[in-house]
């Protein structure tokens, strides 16, 4: 079984149609399938709720920026831009400067693990940015951070700061899904590019081999 | 505030990555079961799911759930051709160990000791970490897992190539790199929506 269409994953790692790793993704069937639908779900949901399209892409720009992938960055950036305002996609940015760094850091519980304890980034929003996003968008960039450089320091009081800016329980859901899918959706995208350049350059050195080979046969040496 | 979150003050949590099965406590108030409508059910994918707080808590998004679930299934439960169970549940306990996930290791270095019955050898991953020095072929699918779980993620050619060396053809690595990424995506769901307890303690009931 073969697919012809690309997904979103596919589409953001650059492999086309016909190509190895596109036939080896299709041996996956139903986890190529859903975790498009897992990005559909989060950004074209048939049933929003209170999560605005300027959130979820702002939130997605976020993740993808603190991971350093341009290429997803931009991709959400894009939709960023297309449902909000320029001023909210640059506040974004800039924030992506601000908070990045590099993990997973954070605590354990205090017993044997602590010794494994390493301190890092405490990202905060800057008060400007936070007059243009606003404290909803603000609150969940700060929670964003959390989740993708220290999740074992996530804690009941991190999600009492969400409703205490306006996120439901069910919001609060949506948001953590984002997120998390996000630093699922990058992964994938990051191991198949390494993957496809590995095999473009395996490809290439059997090339080089057999045009030595052959010059070596013709006597050119 | 109409919401708050859910707290467990009488809750130990577990201090140590252990195989033992543990439980897990949400800090927000799952999807009422006794209001479960046909969308939910199908995020819920198993029936049996609707006696979970965990997958109650994520059937408030229900869409995304179900989608979540099904990519879950196929990357770990889809062995035809392709890297071993064991080796994939590895890839998970692996990723989980890096981010601090104590609940998400413990059950999935249980599938991982189920499927390759080798239960001290998992038991090194839990108790001295993604450097412990198992053999040639864990060690290079664990690098992998490691590598991709940070941020910025590391994974580059010469993981390829190392698992490549300790006999992975591509789709193996593709599910490598699925696995862990997976992962990823669960830890942090199970990490920043609740708490887990303890071995000795009833599971949920506290």
């Amino acid at each position: 079984m073969s697919t012809t269409t690309s997904d979103i994953i596919d589409k953001l790692a650059g492999i086309a149609p016909g190509t190895h790793l596109h036939g080896i993704r299709d041996q996956r069937p139903q986890a190529r399938e859903n975790a498009q639908k897992s990005y559909l779900a989060l950004f074209e949901p048939e049933f929003p709720g209170n999560v605005s399209a300027i959130e979820r892409y702002a939130i997605a720009t976020f993740v993808a920026g603190l991971h350093r992938q341009p290429a997803v960055m931009d991709f959400y950036a894009s939709g960023l831009k297309n449902s909000g305002d320029a001023d909210i996609t640059e506040t974004v940015s800039a924030e992506i400067a601000r908070g990045s760094t590099e993990g997973p850091y954070g605590h354990y519980p205090p017993g044997p693990l602590s010794a494994e304890d390493q301190d890092g980034l405490d990202y905060h929003v800057s008060v400007t940015s936070k007059g243009v996003l606003g404290r909803r968008i603000a609150a969940a960039l700060e929670h964003a951070h959390l989740l993708v450089f220290r999740p074992r320091d996530a804690s009941a009081a991190a999600l009492q700061k969400l409703l205490d800016a306006g996120w439901s329980t069910t919001d609060i859901v949506t948001l953590s899904q984002l997120v998390a899918f996000l630093s699922f959706q990058v992964r994938v995208i990051a191991g198949l590019r390494t993957l496809a350049a590995a095999h473009e350059q395996a490809a290439v050195e059997i090339e080089r081999a057999s045009i030595f080979t052959t010059v070596l046969a013709s006597g050119g040496i | 505030m109409a919401e708050s979150t859910l707290t467990h003050p009488n809750n130990q949590e577990p201090v140590v990555f252990t195989q033992e099965e543990l439980g897990w406590l949400p800090w927000l108030e799952p999807y009422p079961a006794d209001q479960l409508t046909e969308r939910h059910w199908a995020g819920l994918v198993d029936a049996s799911r609707s006696k979970s707080p965990y997958f109650l808590l994520l059937a408030r998004d229900p869409d995304v759930l179900q989608a979540r679930t099904k990519t879950d299934k196929d990357i770990f439960y889809n062995t035809t051709n392709g890297l071993p169970r064991a080796e994939r549940e590895l890839a998970a306990t692996a990723t989980s160990r890096l981010n601090g996930c104590i609940y998400c290791a413990s059950v999935h270095s249980r599938f991982a000791t189920q499927y390759s019955k080798r239960k001290g050898d998992v038991q090194r991953l839990l108790d001295e970490g993604v450097d412990a020095d198992i053999d040639p072929r864990w060690n290079a699918i664990i690098a992998a897992s490691v590598a991709l779980t940070e941020t910025p993620i590391s994974f580059d050619k010469n993981h390829v190539e190392a698992l490549r060396t300790v006999g992975l053809d591509d789709l193996e690595i593709i599910d490598v790199i699925n696995g862990s990424a997976f992962f990823n995506w669960a830890n942090r769901l199970m990490l920043s929506l609740g708490e887990p307890t303890s071995p000795t303690q009833p599971a949920g009931r506290v």
